[in-house]
């Protein structure tokens, strides 16, 4: 009994220093943040409402978007390559194949609208900084216009499996542009240089990032990278809650791949040391039976 | 040479050369140890077994690691962590062993000070346990820089920097520890030195020495009552093992801590597995950057206690500086658990519950180092910033105090 009341007291006095040194002192230093949007209310310019219609979307999109998107999916190829690309733009525009998949339907047809305030770059791209997104605003095309695009996105959209496979092409398409992941060889499609002068630094790679951000913070933080860190040049990519699970997915997958090994492992281990235990102690308890 | 009769059995024929019967009685079977004890007498062959894994899991660690500042996070991250088989059980082995084993000497040192284990002829053992604690902090400390993520970078380059701060040698001393003026290649290459080799092979000989220690002045036990070991132990093998007040440490003592053992690695292993992240911070899979400082930075949580009491004097007290304070409040935490012995006045050998004055003594003790680990890791600002100078004076007092306070106990005990 009074090592039990022992036992009690270690237990107390050491859950009450674990509450404080970690789940309280990591709530201190990284306040809870508003849930991620993942319908993109904030942006309301283009009524998506109206149904888009596919046909009028591929005319629309062959006169206004090719001469700089590729969109492999349609037979739309890069025009020049990624080097040339970047030297014109700042950054390789992103290959449309996957955007109907991948990103939301109410930021798209936002982020063709008015591409800077859908992202959140508002503090990087203004008057004062004098600094102009690659990609010119789409305010004066008719809210059906637009919607008639993100139906022709939407059509033409590659499907990907739901496999790591899958999970890769979804993390190329929304992350590979700016992003290293050099645990899976996958270097970012724009060069370094450029990125570093369009992003104001080098963006980091990608590859411990589950483990050093956790899953928790990803899930806001790639929903809208202001929320978590304000100021940063990293544009909210308006990634579909599906698309960012493949993409967090991904990330597991490549930044801590031996999870299910660990979780199998444990369970067994642990089973192994509750026998182990419990002979121990039929054990003890035989030994100190001949000396009570 | 002596005459050899030809050996009878493999037993006699090791005890012709190498005497292991006596050796086995002398080490096991008649290592006496008291009866009265609970399981906090099981924390030094816990401590044992820890430092053994921590041992075996670094050996496998030190095969692939690489101690370079360009490969030895992806020696760490990549290479053992996801292309080793099992290297990532290796690894959180390691980590989360040398975190818990902080708690369990924690514990084994706080059991000693409540049981007044440290006086009456077992100064040695007092000493030569807090040896080894400072030894496995050096261990700790060298160890986390090593896979030289974002926290073993700036806990390195905080902690390196605190030496600054003693007086005329200060600067030099910083650069001489570093081998540079920041920390960098020469830095993580002499700490990896120090944890491979140096510390642990002094480690070694401080836990030898620390058991050895035990021999003369014998285990305390439960109530801090003396006996005589050889009367007690011939009642013993007489056969009257009900009465007698000692147990061999095989295999009676060992058979309970054995079963200590396997309650406490059930608990090991599930943090192993499934709850790793407070001995293998998420801030340190971000590599090293130098030019990139963290929002927080702390030590591990066994540091955060002596931590605090260096930041907790901020200000400017009678023209010193707050930082000068600190570090001399830090210098003092850092030797005053080994003076223990000297400072506890008081001759009674007994648990602290049964001491009038040291039973507050102690708890105010945990309690203030429990205030000070907490607010030793959040950020030092506001009310904050006086909760820790709150308990890091609070710290100095009572060990300032405790002369005055066991004194005034003997002289109450005298008394009566």
């Amino acid at each position: 009994m009074k090592e039990f009341k022992i036992l009690a007291v270690i237990l107390i006095l050491v859950g009450i220093t674990y509450y404080g040194i970690e789940p309280y002192a990591h709530s201190v230093m990284h306040p809870e943040v508003a849930p991620a949007d993942f319908t993109f209310q904030d942006v309301k310019n283009v009524d998506t409402k109206l149904t888009g219609n596919a046909a009028n979307g591929k005319t629309l999109v062959e006169a206004n978007c090719i001469a700089c998107h590729a969109i492999e999916a349609a037979g739309n190829p890069a025009v020049m390559s990624n080097a040339d690309a970047a030297a014109s733009y700042g950054v390789v525009p992103p290959d449309l194949s996957h955007a109907g998949r991948i990103y939301d339907a109410n930021f798209l047809a936002n982020f063709v609208f008015d591409p800077v305030s859908a992202m959140h770059l508002q503090h990087k791209y203004n008057a004062e900084s004098g600094k102009q997104f690659p990609m010119p605003s789409y305010n004066w095309m008719a809210p059906q216009d637009i919607m008639d695009i993100v139906a022709y996105l939407q059509s033409i959209a590659v499907k990907v499996t739901d496999d790591k496979a899958g999970h890769k092409a979804t993390f190329e398409a929304a992350c590979g542009r700016c992003h290293n992941m050099q645990y899976a060889g996958i270097e970012a499609t724009t060069p370094a240089d450029n990125l570093k002068t369009y992003m104001g630094t080098v963006p980091p790679d990608l590859s411990q990032y589950i483990k050093s951000r956790g899953e928790h913070y990803l899930h806001s933080f790639v929903n809208d990278p202001q929320v978590l860190l304000k100021g940063t040049s990293m544009p909210r990519v308006g990634l579909t809650e599906k698309a960012q699970e493949e993409v967090i997915a991904y990330m597991e997958e490549i930044g801590d791949s031996k999870k299910a090994e660990r979780n199998s492992l444990g369970l067994w281990v642990m089973a192994y040391m509750v026998v182990f235990a419990f002979l121990a102690y039929l054990w003890k308890r035989k030994i100190w039976e001949e000396v009570h | 040479m002596a005459k050899f009769k030809k050996a009878d059995s493999m037993l006699e024929w090791f005890d012709q050369r190498l005497g292991v019967v006596n050796f086995a009685k002398v080490m096991m079977t008649e290592y006496w140890i008291p009866k009265n004890i609970n399981f906090l007498w099981a924390m030094g062959v816990l401590l044992t077994m820890l430092f053994t894994m921590l041992l075996v899991s670094g050996i496998f660690l030190l095969m692939y690691y690489k101690p370079d500042v360009n490969m030895a996070f992806d020696s760490v991250n990549y290479t053992i962590m996801q292309e080793v088989a099992y290297g990532w059980l290796f690894r959180h082995i390691h980590a989360v062993g040398a975190s818990v084993v902080f708690l369990i000497i924690y514990i084994h040192m706080f059991t000693g000070i409540y049981y007044g284990s440290y006086k009456k002829g077992r100064e040695m053992i007092w000493i030569s346990g807090m040896l080894l604690f400072m030894l496995f902090s050096a261990e700790g400390f060298s160890g986390y820089m090593l896979p030289w993520g974002q926290m073993s970078y700036w806990a390195a380059y905080v902690i390196t920097e605190i030496f600054g701060g003693i007086p005329f040698i200060g600067d030099d001393l910083v650069v001489w520890i570093r081998g540079n003026f920041y920390v960098a290649d020469a830095t993580l290459t002499r700490f990896f030195m120090l944890h491979v080799l140096l510390i642990p092979l002094a480690i070694l000989g401080a836990i030898v020495f620390h058991f050895y220690s035990l021999r003369f002045p014998h285990v305390n036990n439960e109530k801090g009552e003396f006996f005589d070991y050889e009367v007690e132990a011939e009642k013993y093998l007489a056969g009257d093992k009900k009465h007698s007040k000692v147990i061999p440490f095989w295999p009676v003592f060992l058979s309970k801590d054995v079963f200590v053992m396997g309650v406490f690695l059930i608990f090991f292993f599930y943090l192993v597995f499934f709850h790793y992240d407070f001995a293998m911070d998420p801030i340190n899979f971000d590599k090293a950057n130098g030019l990139k400082t963290p929002a927080h930075i702390y030590p591990e949580w066994y540091f955060l206690w002596s931590y605090e009491v260096l930041r907790g004097w901020f200000f400017e007290i009678a023209g010193i500086s707050g930082k000068s304070l600190g570090l001399m409040a830090f210098g003092f935490a850092n030797v005053i658990f080994l003076l223990i012995p000297w400072l506890d006045r008081s001759p009674t050998v007994k648990p602290a519950n049964q001491r009038p004055f040291f039973k507050y003594w102690f708890w105010i003790l945990m309690a203030d180092l429990m205030v000070l680990t907490e607010f030793g890791k959040l950020p030092p600002t506001g009310p904050n910033a006086w909760v820790g100078f709150g308990a890091s004076l609070t710290f100095l007092v009572l060990f300032l105090s405790l002369p005055f306070i066991t004194k005034m106990e003997a002289k109450k005990a005298g008394r009566k």
